[in-house]
């Protein structure tokens, strides 16, 4: 096992701290790390794809978990798969897509670890019927203070508050999910415009045919009449016969696009005003009115920001904030209050995302919540931004909304208990579980989880 | 713990009845900092500094501190360290002497020597290590643009400020890595307490423009600050003015 000292930050690469890594690669040696934790605590990390500070302990341990990556095994008869904590989705869709089979699941990237997935409890684009990433867990070990392994099933308190727990109850070695069939690695999508932020509501509200996945990309830019005008795209895995004759003979070749990746230095502002706006034209002129039968991969329909490696760069040094919220069915004049108030000072969002979210997962601590979700980064140097989304933050949970923990590297401690009811149990548990707090992160801290 | 902007949650200010300290202080509890110490020499005034943070919602308490009585500031300081993280550290203490007296009185030249440099090396030092312990946070150094070009008619306190700034911008380097942020903070001419009855130099700031620089500063991670920022170029050009040109110049 490696050990060393480096600063971490999130995906964002705001409030860097620095902590003692370790690397294990078998699960004695990750018991060792917890074990032998410092005064200041342990926490594990997967990929760093949590925009916040998740994923960072202060002056403590970071068990980093990638080292951890095999894939145990797979039924291709019952559709579930046994792997490591360590293992990224991208990993296990390179070895399930040949097999005919697909994770139920995935956020809008595939680098993150199957035990973040399950720490942030992620959701995709399809949460109106496939609901959040733990649904599909059958069971998983997790390895707790005292250094024992236990195998946590749903429907136990100690599953409902791992499910979106953000490692704060223990380090997750391995789990066993449950897989969908597919026919095929392409999806079918129809993309459409809608003109400003009610039609884009109404549209995701119309359940059209049967496309699961379906999400607007929504230019927060836009100003006057075509406020929170949208690109709405849907899909769904393409069935054999949709897919042209010749790639009817590899159906289930994954083959995601790559580009090179990202500079290391980017100046800031390159991610401005000027380019945000430029970015959302382009991509409403360019989304044509309707179309349908277009076939994607799964790649670039699921995950388009996966091929372009350390586009976080893209902000410079500064960083960026990502924000996501979630309010309930009825409480669309809190969107609008929010996409007017976001247009209106022409802030410069970056991949702002607008989507259905259906009933929520068991997680004490998981995000998703029947209703609206909106998502959208912000360079973190905007003059003014950490008062506008103090704002935000007290509208959404006036509305009965949350704000995602996973992404978050700005929330007051506050405003917290209004936003996830069920927070006063999950830190009972962790007082009973975990009486010395062995399980810190920066973000634990910060809000005092 | 900082948040993504760099606005810390608890805040230790040595020198606590600084001017731009509290200014800093009020500017932070206006964001995020919820504690705040105020680590000064006992006096009704560090009282009423206390009194009027409370008034703004942060829980405060003061600590007894003497920058010159440098034997007691492991002790003094590590205590505070152990009541919990500090996000942040503002080393505000100093003071300005007068040139004149102190030129007579090389004693009195002496304690603006120990509290500016010596103590503040010593302070400086324990804080760096209870931050590097705890493996994030910020420390930002008061230093002066005084201490860029030693002139006649400060120099006493500027090169105590020349001192200050190159220990910090050295400890700085040091604890790259480590998780935390030295910040040095050079102002123009400020005025405050400190300050009254002087003649102003050109570009002179407030306090409360320095806590501002202080807050953007933390927030794009800064190492340099100063305040205003056309010092920078000011003070770059004066730093290679000839010295029989320079002791010529009309502000010295």
């Amino acid at each position: 096992m490696s050990v060393d000292t480096v600063s971490m930050t999130g995906w964002g690469r705001t409030a860097p701290t620095t902590a003692l890594r370790f690397r294990p690669r078998t699960y004695e040696e990750a018991a060792v790390a917890v074990t032998g934790r410092g005064p200041r605590g342990v926490v594990a990390r997967g990929l760093g794809r949590s925009h916040g500070d998740a994923a960072q302990n202060a002056g403590g341990s970071v068990v980093d978990m990638t080292g951890l990556d095999r894939v145990h095994t797979i039924d291709t008869a019952t559709g579930t798969v046994v792997c490591d904590a360590g293992v990224s989705l991208h990993r296990l869709m390179e070895v399930l897509l040949p097999l005919g089979w697909f994770l139920p699941v995935t956020p809008s990237t595939r680098y993150v670890t199957v035990g973040g997935a399950i720490g942030s409890d992620v959701h995709g684009r399809n949460h109106l019927t496939a609901g959040s990433f733990t649904r599909h867990v059958r069971s998983m070990e997790l390895l707790t203070a005292d250094g024992a392994v236990r195998t946590v099933l749903p429907g136990t308190t100690l599953f409902d508050a791992t499910a979106g727990g953000l490692g704060l109850t223990g380090v997750v070695l391995s789990a066993t999910l449950s897989l969908r069939p597919v026919a095929t690695s392409l999806m079918t999508v129809v993309t459409e415009r809608a003109a400003d932020l009610d039609e884009a509501l109404a549209r995701l509200s119309a359940t059209a045919g049967h496309l699961p996945y379906a999400a607007a990309r929504i230019d927060l830019m836009a100003r006057g009449k075509a406020t929170g005008r949208a690109v709405l795209a849907r899909g769904d895995h393409a069935p054999l016969d949709a897919l042209p004759p010749r790639a009817r003979h590899t159906p289930l070749v994954f083959r995601p696009a790559q580009l090179p990746a990202a500079p290391a230095y980017v100046p800031e502002g390159l991610l401005g005003r000027t380019s945000a706006a430029l970015l959302a034209e382009l991509r409403f002129r360019g989304a044509g009115a309707v179309r349908a039968g277009r076939l994607q991969r799964v790649s670039s329909f699921l995950h388009p920001l996966d091929a372009l490696p350390g586009w976080n760069r893209l902000y410079g040094r500064g960083g960026f904030v990502h924000y996501r919220f979630a309010v309930g069915e009825g409480q669309e004049q809190t969107l609008h209050r929010v996409v007017r108030r976001l247009s209106l000072r022409r802030c410069p969002a970056f991949h702002a995302v607008l989507q259905r979210l259906g009933t929520g997962g068991p997680g004490w601590l998981s995000f998703p919540a029947p209703g609206w979700s909106l998502s959208f980064g912000l360079p973190a140097g905007l003059p003014g931004l950490a008062r506008l989304l103090d704002r935000l933050d007290d509208e959404v949970a006036e509305a009965g909304g949350r704000v995602c923990l996973a992404q978050d590297a700005r929330m007051r401690p506050e405003t917290l208990a209004a936003m996830y009811p069920r927070l006063a149990d999950f830190r009972a548990l962790r007082a009973e579980l975990d009486p010395d707090g062995a399980f810190r992160s920066d973000l634990s801290r910060r809000l005092s989880l | 713990m900082k948040d993504a902007f760099g606005a810390p949650q608890s805040l230790l200010v040595l020198g606590g009845t600084s001017e731009i300290g509290l200014a800093t202080a009020r500017r932070l509890i206006a964001r995020r900092t919820r504690t705040v110490r105020l680590a000064g020499r006992p006096s009704p005034a560090l009282e009423r500094a206390a009194d009027e943070l409370r008034e703004l919602g942060a829980d405060v308490r003061t600590v007894a501190f003497d920058a010159l009585d440098s034997g007691s500031h492991e002790e003094v300081l590590g205590k505070v360290f152990s009541d919990g993280d500090i996000d942040m550290v503002l080393l505000a203490f100093g003071i300005l002497g007068d040139q004149a007296r102190d030129e007579e009185e090389p004693l009195s030249a002496v304690q603006v020597a120990q509290t500016n440099y010596t103590g503040a090396v010593s302070a400086g030092l324990v804080c760096a290590g209870a931050l590097q312990a705890q493996g994030h946070g910020s420390l930002v150094v008061l230093s002066s643009v005084a201490g860029e070009r030693a002139r006649r008619a400060d120099f006493i306190y500027g090169s105590s400020k020349a001192g200050l700034d190159a220990f910090a911008q050295g400890l700085g380097d040091a604890l790259h890595g480590t998780g935390v942020h030295v910040m040095v903070v050079r102002p123009g001419f400020v005025r405050t307490r400190m300050t009254a009855g002087r003649e102003e130099t050109p570009l002179a700031t407030t306090p409360g423009a320095v806590a501002d620089a202080i807050v953007t500063g933390l927030r794009r991670r800064s190492e340099t600050v100063w305040v205003p920022g056309a010092l920078r170029v000011v003070m770059s050009a004066l730093r290679h003015v000839p010295r029989p040109l320079f002791r010529r110049l009309p502000v010295r």
